[in-house]
């Protein structure tokens, strides 16, 4: 397989449309997560202040943000822990690689975490002989499978039982080959058994973080599956990823945003699992790990602060802004080509990758406004989408077709006498040559809409020209 | 706010090019509010290709020339929408901290409405004189499901047409995958989108669908035409004002389709 990139969006786009089996994941998955969110909202009077609060915990979080990594680390470091901090993904990289190192690691047991995916951390821990293994069991899937994930908290969305069966087969070759494997449970039991001795031989356990507490110096995960507990627990060592604008001031700010995670992601009340960690194993504590890591990843984040897209940093993950997105629903998470995909990648990842890279994505919208809707942190995504093309304009960085296109049409508008005259001639031809049947099947340079559609002909005459006629008409019969 | 409010129609660039009988449905549903109707002739387009194509510029000089065409009337209504949402809430965000426009903009944004909305919420109409012998779906446009809120209006002056019957989308709230320079720039998904929605179309039983902004409805009424369907295709101000057209995409003759409105 070629390597995924956001550049080639379009041919992404066009393959994913064309993937039966994907298209076959992608129908299942429309319907379940918008009316399980819908119903969950539904149920909760206070939702929509609920969202309020959250935004205004966040925004002030965000004003103060020095504030508060500061206070973070110092009451994190008082737990016993250590905090690293990484400029970049390689900065990152290198900090886990030597306190593997130091750990004489070779097995790392690794909970979901999109920061690790930002860092392309797998392949390079393989590259150094460590092997990672992921326990989600959705990232696992496509950990057999070699593929990223499709969605920020459904890795293997776009995978169907079956597949999920024929990479079980393929991997797990111990067992018998004739096992039954037609059932979720199956599939979820023979997982459960596989991972479980990963988890006791692992020397070092990677999470990610839903929140960082300033308060207390804790990290927080929230899972379904308890694979992060086991993950954080059992080895001897834990290193936690997290990005910046992860930190909230308080443990009771992190439970009010808990209440729209799980309500948006999953239509859940509160996840299953709820995991707070501060600091490593204290004397007296029946487990936990020895070492307790911190690695904060800035990754371009900060060069946005103070910025219109500021507001992207409210975002906590929950997938929602996917669920809902028509174009996501069409051709799911891998033709975007990037880490972060849906409405929230094409507004991430030009700020993480150079709009010059991912310019494709913030363009790739309908404008339909779903996303913004339904955002728990009511992030103003196709404004902030917008913005991007505009930079991309700006930049004079789209082609320059299009740029001549719009000058063009720009010039025109601003004319309304002479672009009248102009579309007269237009119209009169396009309603000439579809008189017989109301509409075109074909039309030159209108391609990208005769390919699939016909176009509706026009009716004849201009509303301004038959309104100016009917208007004399009037006068005359009133006089 | 006076009882015979003079508004002026902001016509939009596809009625007045592609489809002029919705401009004058407009105008017979405003006369029949008691509204009197002006078509202010400096405008061509709100500007919406340039300001979503990141050309803000543009989009700033092409608002400048509609706010002045437009800011000595009592109201300005358009028949979508978009249009209407690019005016009321676009506008004073292009000229945010502009000392000379924002003042203008917000005070052009605050009169300006969707077409529906503004004959049902403003001047209080509750249903209209019109006979559609039909079965009928309802497509939300996007911007005036979520920009202009427009969603009970329609649907509530569509009971009053006799002979029509409604049967709601399963994913009403869901694009048609317009989207303006969307569906050309990415043909491929739109096309996808649009599918869905004309299946969703079809399963209703309907034999026509509406919708309030043209845009959408040449998308849905292109697809449909191309796949064959004899379903049919009319912006809902000229099904609620009864003005006689062909349906969107098809041609009056007979073998062109299923033929103008009784």
């Amino acid at each position: 397989m070629t390597e995924l990139s956001p550049a080639r969006f379009s041919e992404q786009a066009a393959a994913a449309l064309k993937d039966a089996a994907l298209q076959r994941a992608l129908g299942n998955m429309r319907i379940g997560f918008i009316e399980k969110r819908r119903k969950a909202a539904d149920k909760l009077p206070e939702f929509e202040a609920l969202r309020d609060e959250g935004v205004a915990i966040k925004n002030h979080t965000l004003a103060h943000l020095d504030l508060y990594l500061e206070a973070y680390e110092k009451k994190a470091v008082e737990a016993g822990g250590q905090v690293h901090w990484a400029r970049d993904a390689g900065e990152a990289r290198q900090i886990v690689l030597r306190i593997c190192r130091d750990a004489g690691a070779r097995t790392v047991t690794k909970g979901k975490s999109m920061i690790g995916e930002e860092m392309h951390l797998n392949p390079f821990l393989e590259a150094n002989d460590i092997e990672p293994v992921e326990t989600d069991l959705g990232e696992y899937i496509i950990q057999l499978r070699h593929e990223t994930p499709s969605h920020i908290i459904a890795p293997a969305i776009h995978v169907n039982k079956d597949q999920v069966a024929d990479a079980f087969r393929e991997h797990h070759t111990a067992l018998p080959p004739d096992r039954p494997l037609d059932e979720g449970p199956d599939l979820l039991a023979e997982a459960r058994t596989e991972l479980r001795e990963r988890f006791i031989e692992a020397d070092v356990g990677i999470t990610g973080a839903n929140f960082l507490i300033a308060e207390t110096g804790s990290s927080i995960i929230v899972t379904n599956e308890g694979n992060g507990d086991l993950t954080q627990i059992l080895p001897r060592v834990h290193i936690v990823l997290a990005s910046l604008e992860k930190v909230v001031p308080t443990l009771e700010d992190a439970t009010t945003l808990m209440r729209l995670l799980a309500r948006s992601a999953t239509g859940q009340e509160m996840s299953v699992y709820t995991t707070v960690s501060t600091g490593p194993r204290r004397a007296g504590d029946p487990d936990g790990p020895e070492e307790y890591h911190v690695i904060l990843l800035d990754n371009g984040r900060s060069a946005l602060y103070g910025t219109e897209f500021q507001e992207v940093f409210r975002c906590i993950r929950c997938g929602a802004c996917l669920n809902h997105c028509p174009v996501y629903g069409a051709i799911g998470g891998h033709a975007y080509g990037t880490v972060y995909p849906g409405p929230i990648g094409k507004v991430l990842s030009p700020a993480l990758m150079g709009i010059d890279k991912a310019g494709k994505l913030p363009n790739a919208s309908s404008f339909c406004g779903r996303c913004e809707e339904v955002c728990p942190m009511r992030i103003p995504l196709p404004k902030l989408m917008r913005h991007w093309r505009e930079e991309e304009y700006d930049r004079k960085l789209n082609p320059a077709a299009v740029r001549w296109g719009l000058g063009l049409w720009a010039w025109a508008v601003r004319r309304p006498a002479l672009y009248r005259f102009g579309a007269r001639f237009a119209i009169a031809g396009m309603a000439f040559l579809g008189r017989r049947r109301g509409h075109l099947k074909a039309l030159p340079m209108a391609g990208g809409w005769t390919a699939h559609r016909n176009l509706p002909a026009p009716q004849g005459g201009t509303f301004h020209d038959l309104w100016r006629k009917r208007k004399s008409t009037r006068r005359r019969t009133d006089r | 706010m006076p009882d015979s409010p003079t508004v002026a129609l902001f016509v939009t660039c596809l009625v007045d090019l592609f489809r002029p009988s919705v401009g004058f449905a407009a105008v017979k549903l405003l006369e029949q509010a008691g509204c009197t109707v002006e078509a202010p002739s400096a405008q061509a387009c709100c500007g919406q290709p340039g300001y979503n194509s990141g050309d803000r510029k543009s989009a700033q000089a092409i608002a400048k020339g509609v706010i002045a065409a437009f800011e000595g009337y009592d109201y300005v209504v358009a028949p979508s929408g978009s249009c209407g949402g690019m005016i009321a809430k676009h506008y004073p965000e292009l000229f945010a901290g502009d000392p000379a426009w924002q003042a203008r903009a917000e005070a052009l944004a605050a009169k300006t409405h969707e077409l529906i909305s503004y004959l049902v919420d403003v001047r209080g109409m509750t249903a209209v004189e019109s006979r559609l012998d039909a079965v009928c779906t309802y497509h939300d446009s996007c911007s005036s499901l979520r920009e202009m809120k427009v969603k009970a209006q329609p649907r509530r002056l569509l009971q009053s047409v006799e002979g029509l019957a409604l049967r709601e989308l399963e994913t009403p709230e869901v694009c048609c995958g317009f989207g303006g320079a969307f569906c050309v720039k990415y043909p491929d998904i739109s096309n996808a989108m649009v599918a869905d929605k004309t299946a969703d179309i079809a399963q209703t039983g309907a034999d026509t669908v509406l919708a309030g902004d043209l845009g959408c409805l040449m998308n849905i009424a292109g697809k449909l035409s191309r796949d064959g369907s004899a379903i049919r295709a009319w912006h809902v101000a000229e099904v609620l004002a009864g003005v006689e057209a062909p349906p969107i995409a098809q041609a009056e003759t007979p073998g062109g389709g299923s033929g103008g409105r009784p």
